[in-house]
């Protein structure tokens, strides 16, 4: 026993620390879906429908079946039994169509699997889908959600000839007095244009059936593996203990692989048929077509005001483009849009109802931001219109109609309740930062001009933490384990499942500093259900507010078996833990974490009533969300010539409580940005009246690059959340959020002298230049 | 995005390529930028690949004379960090520089390019600006023919069946021309939504468009009234009349014409301030 102690006092909590995870995946040596090879391993390649809508008259599989080297070709009829494709959300009278994992008699979108094919190697079964053949009777597509929903469109479902899969109406407040009592309403339609996720890593699944064990593992691209091996199980009929889903890297998801696809669900069929390993990767094309889309609203806002700019009410109709089936979240992701649809304004008069529009098209899902984004880009929109037709400056009515530092918590017109806020900090901090008022005054000379200069304000609020586990389709609790191996070693063991959050470092963090261990003392593993405890997943920027906490209070427990090992081996009634020691302050004496691993797995004694070991594990269970919320502020300049935007400077000010590492939260803002970026001003994913993805390549679907990315000015005010320990909210999703009502609203300003009142996205230059064509004629 | 079964041959001659390439259904290969996309998507499906990336022969650049020779061979990298076309062909050299990101640029080749004849590639505008020629070469046989009639259609130029570029020929410039070439970039694949390559000097001027239309195209029209008025509006806007023009997702019809104009002056004026 040390009578010296040698304590780690530095707190690496607060400290921009280069991520724990990055040097296997910038020298190359982390391991992919696609990187796992194993002996007899087969590869599957899926003929997918060429139409938006049509028939199946029959499916002639005999020549791929005949072609050297394929071992399978299953169809529709022999995969019925897999059970469907699974919806997680629950809404009053919600249609959920059958979602077989392959088409039976009837594609619904271009891409819609109808076969798949097994076979040696890659090449062999991509060549032997192109033998199959289909017989498809076309049938009329619609992709336009306002039009699927309209009189004489063609049904996607047949059952249903109305495309309607759902009404939700919610109300809150009194919302007719308060139009009545209005001294000015606005309206606008405003929509959110569907988006393709684009993951750099796009999806890929692995599956290998033991034939003695009858176990089934399945390697999989997936922000979800606990809640993807549960579904996955039932939809095979497998024993969830015997089946295990493991998430090796994962090149990102944004959302889109917060889901159970089919295909996860086919391989694992496949892999029990056969009783050999089989590997699917989805091409770039494939991951255009098939994988979940994000946004596709259309959105009708009134909002009502005095002429004083309080915000009275608010209406919303929102008709949501679903796509043809349900995936795992698509029918709650709008109703997400309602609930943050006051953004940060004291405005409890709220109605919405929402029309679920089944169109022939991949289904829409959670994409960054997931129905937070639209609402705050309605919202924000609808307050500059507002602003615009009181004659207000824009920062000027957001400020009269913030929620007070001294009303929270806040009990909103949509039910939830806002944790913690200080809205007026760091919309007054863009201002600053961006020199807001010279800026305006730069703005009537340039006018003067004849330039056209726009200044973009959006405040935002969002929903993080998901969350109470009432209030999440399949729980909202988060799972930690950590264990001292006798070395004194630290394993993390989270439930969360990150991809590119920076969570193996920012948990060791907060690991560190709990235990007074140095960071590579500490390992954070994930992503394994054999390994780790059951765990809902990284999404909704949960992953440090919900696992984060997990992991504090599995330290907590920790610690008081800590301390009861160091009051044992220290002979001592009274000692305390910190820095990676236990001392008895009488005596002097001290014990270090090691000794105390070690004694505790050697356990030649064990203190009263503890077990030997050194493990807790810890379940979280958040008693709310957490609301964080910022201020984006944007300088553009619209060129008359051609209609193109520049933007000339981008702040955002984000407040996402503590922050545990600022150099993620400086990437996950940076990150974020880009995105809303992206949807400001390029992205868009477009069917044609067919039902044919138009944007199914990067030849056509603009993603954006880091040439077109200005320069990304971050800033921070810091409200703690009172939610939870740490006092973190989540910052995942903030950016993308923040940034394109600021854009939009940017580019609205520099236009306005022309009459410009709105501009739906991507603001592309044609669109730019035909508003001012049409303002000159 | 996998391609259908092919076969491969790297010769290691020209003549050895020229033998190969006689045969049916061969196709030659050589940065690959274009075909093998498209092969990847199932659109192309040779049955014989035979690489001439790799022969030094159509590996060059030298100038002889009024001319520079650059050999079909020879990557947009190349060209762009070339002293000698930095010198004598500066045209190339912006134009080149503007081409896919450097990726694309360490691969795909000048003769590759020219060959692919994409109607929204930047090379063909400033080829249309040079009035370059373009040295044909097939097994017994060797032409020439100018940009002119080398571009035919969308994806189609003069090449035979078995013939390859050996080589592209643009003229030296001389002392007193200015050049530019201005391009609006499509924000997903980085193409050219329109492009326009722009010679001028106090004798003449040649203005080359990409992306307007099918194939890129000398703006004759356009020539005429900036050589008649020097004024760069004026010629600018005539560039688009008569042509067809792509209509698409990035960009309709009257849009493009509408930006050729812009891009026309815009190459127009900065030539001529770098005429000195």
């Amino acid at each position: 026993m040390a009578t010296t102690t040698i304590t780690k006092t530095e707190k690496l909590v607060g400290k921009a620390m280069r991520r724990q995870e990055d040097p296997r995946l910038i020298t190359g040596s982390a391991t992919y879906v696609d990187d796992i090879q194993m002996p007899g391993m087969l590869h599957a390649c899926i003929l997918r429908s060429p139409h938006g809508a049509a028939n199946i008259k029959s499916v002639d599989i005999a020549a791929a079946l005949a072609h050297p080297g394929v071992a399978a070709v299953y169809v529709g009829k022999d995969t019925e039994k897999v059970g469907p494709v699974p919806c997680g959300a629950s809404l009053p009278g919600l249609r959920v169509p059958h979602h077989y994992v392959l088409a039976i008699d009837r594609v619904y979108f271009i891409g819609h699997p109808v076969a798949v094919v097994v076979a040696t190697d890659k090449y062999i079964a991509r060549d032997a889908v192109d033998l199959i053949e289909v017989e498809y009777e076309t049938l009329q597509a619609v992709t336009d959600p306002e039009k699927a929903i309209g009189p004489g469109a063609p049904p996607v479902h047949p059952e249903w000839p109305d495309n309607v899969a759902f009404n939700y109406h919610q109300e809150g407040g009194d919302v007719d007095t308060a139009f009545a009592q209005a001294e000015v309403v606005v309206k606008q339609r405003i929509t959110s244009q569907r988006l393709i996720p684009s993951s750099m890593e796009t999806r890929g699944v692995v599956a290998d059936y033991n034939t003695g064990d009858k176990a089934l593992t399945i390697w999989s691209s997936t922000q979800i593996p606990h809640l993807m091996r549960t579904l996955v199980a039932q939809m095979l009929g497998a024993p969830e203990h015997k089946v295990r889903v493991v998430t090796p890297e994962v090149g990102g998801g944004f959302g889109s692989k917060l889901n159970v696809y089919a295909e996860e669900a086919l391989m694992g069929f496949v892999a029990m048929k056969l009783g050999q390993p089989v590997k699917w990767i989805e091409s770039r094309r494939e991951n255009c077509m098939c994988t979940i889309h994000g946004r596709g609203h259309v959105d009708y806002f009134e909002v009502a005001a005095k002429k004083d700019g309080t915000i009275l009410g608010i209406k919303l109709k929102l008709i949501q483009d679903l796509g043809a089936y349900h995936q795992l979240l698509t029918p709650a992701i709008p109703t997400l849009s309602v609930l943050m649809m006051p953004g940060l304004y004291r405005c409890q008069n709220v109605r919405a109802d929402i029309v679920g529009a089944f169109t022939n098209a991949v289904p829409t899902d959670a994409y960054r931001g997931a129905g937070r984004p639209e609402a705050t880009h309605g919202i924000e929109r609808m307050v500059d219109i507002l602003a615009a037709e009181l004659k207000m400056d824009p920062a000027e009515i957001r400020l009269k109609n913030f929620i007070h530092n001294d009303e929270f918590p806040y009990a909103t017109g949509t039910g939830l309740s806002y944790d913690s806020g200080n809205y007026a900090a760091p919309l007054h901090k863009a201002m600053d930062l961006i020199d807001y008022h010279n800026l305006r005054e730069e703005q009537r000379q340039a006018r003067s001009q004849g330039r056209l200069m726009g200044i973009g304000l959006s405040t935002y609020g969002e929903i993080c933490a998901f969350g109470p586990s009432p209030a999440t389709p399949a729980g909202g609790w988060e799972s930690a384990t950590v264990k001292i191996e006798p070395s004194g070693m630290v394993t993390v063991m989270t439930g969360s499942s990150p991809h590119g959050q920076g969570e193996e470092t920012t948990f060791a963090q907060i690991t560190a500093d709990e235990l007074g261990v140095g960071i590579d003392d500490v390992i954070v593993l994930h992503g394994d259900t054999a390994i780790v405890q059951y765990g809902i997943g990284t999404f909704g920027s949960r992953g440090t507010a919900v696992g984060g906490t997990a992991v504090y209070f599995a330290l907590q427990e920790l610690k008081k078996k800590i301390k009861k090992y160091g009051a044992m081996l220290l002979e001592s009634e009274e000692v305390s833990f910190s820095d990676g020691v236990c001392v008895d302050h009488k005596t002097g004496k001290s014990v270090t974490l090691a000794e105390i691993a070690g004694a505790s797995h050697r356990a030649m004694k064990l203190p009263p009533g503890t077990q030997p070991g050194m493990v807790e594990t810890y379940f979280w269970e958040p008693p709310n969300f957490a609301f964080p919320f910022g201020a984006h502020a944007v300088v553009t300049e619209v060129n008359r010539e051609t209609g193109d935007i520049e933007i000339k400077r981008y702040v955002a000010v984000d407040d996402c409580g503590n922050i545990i590492n600022p150099l993620i939260v400086a990437g996950q803002v940076h990150g974020g940005v880009v995105q809303g970026l992206g949807q400001a001003l390029w992205e868009q994913a477009v069917y044609d009246d067919n039902g044919q993805l138009i944007t199914g390549e990067f030849m056509d679907y603009a993603i954006p690059r880091a040439s077109m990315i200005p320069w990304i000015e971050t800033e921070h005010t810091v409200t703690p959340s009172p939610v939870n320990p740490l006092g973190v909210k989540g910052v995942g999703e903030a950016g993308t959020i923040g940034c394109s009502p600021a854009v939009v609203n940017s580019v609205v300003d520099a236009l306005s002298t022309l009459g410009v009142r709105h501009i739906d996205m991507p603001m592309t230059p044609e669109k730019i230049w035909n508003l001012m064509e049409g303002a000159r004629a | 995005m996998i391609s259908q079964q092919f076969e491969y041959s790297a010769p290691a001659t020209l003549q050895e390529a020229l033998d190969l390439l006689a045969n049916e259904g061969a196709k030659p290969l050589a940065g690959g930028m274009s075909l093998i996309p498209m092969m990847k998507l199932r659109l192309a499906a040779p049955e014989q690949l035979i690489d001439i990336g790799r022969l030094r022969e159509l590996n060059y650049i030298r100038r002889e004379g009024e001319q520079m020779h650059i050999g079909a061979g020879t990557t947009h990298w190349d060209v762009e960090s070339s002293p000698i076309v930095r010198a004598h062909c500066p045209l190339l050299s912006e134009t080149v520089s503007n081409i896919g990101d450097i990726q694309v640029r360490n691969r795909g080749t000048i003769g590759g390019s020219a060959a692919h004849a994409d109607p929204s590639a930047d090379y063909p505008a400033a080829f249309c600006a040079l009035e370059a020629q373009f040295k044909l070469v097939k097994k017994g046989g060797e032409r020439v023919v100018g940009a002119s009639d080398f571009f035919v259609d969308m994806l189609t130029t003069a090449l035979e069946s078995g013939e390859i570029i050996a080589e592209v020929i643009v003229p030296v410039e001389q002392r007193g021309t200015g050049v530019s070439y201005q391009k609006c970039v499509q924000p997903a694949s980085g193409f050219a939504i329109v492009g326009v390559a722009v010679r001028v000097s106090s004798e003449f001027v040649r203005i080359g468009v990409t992306g307007l239309g099918a194939k890129a195209y000398r703006a004759t029209n356009a020539e005429e009234i900036y050589t008649s008025t020097h004024d760069a509006a004026k010629a600018a806007a005539v560039v688009a009349d008569g042509a067809d023009s792509n209509s698409d997702i990035h960009a309709s019809a009257s849009y493009r014409k509408h930006l050729a104009r812009i891009y026309t002056q815009r190459a127009l004026k900065e030539a001529a301030s770098r005429m000195g």
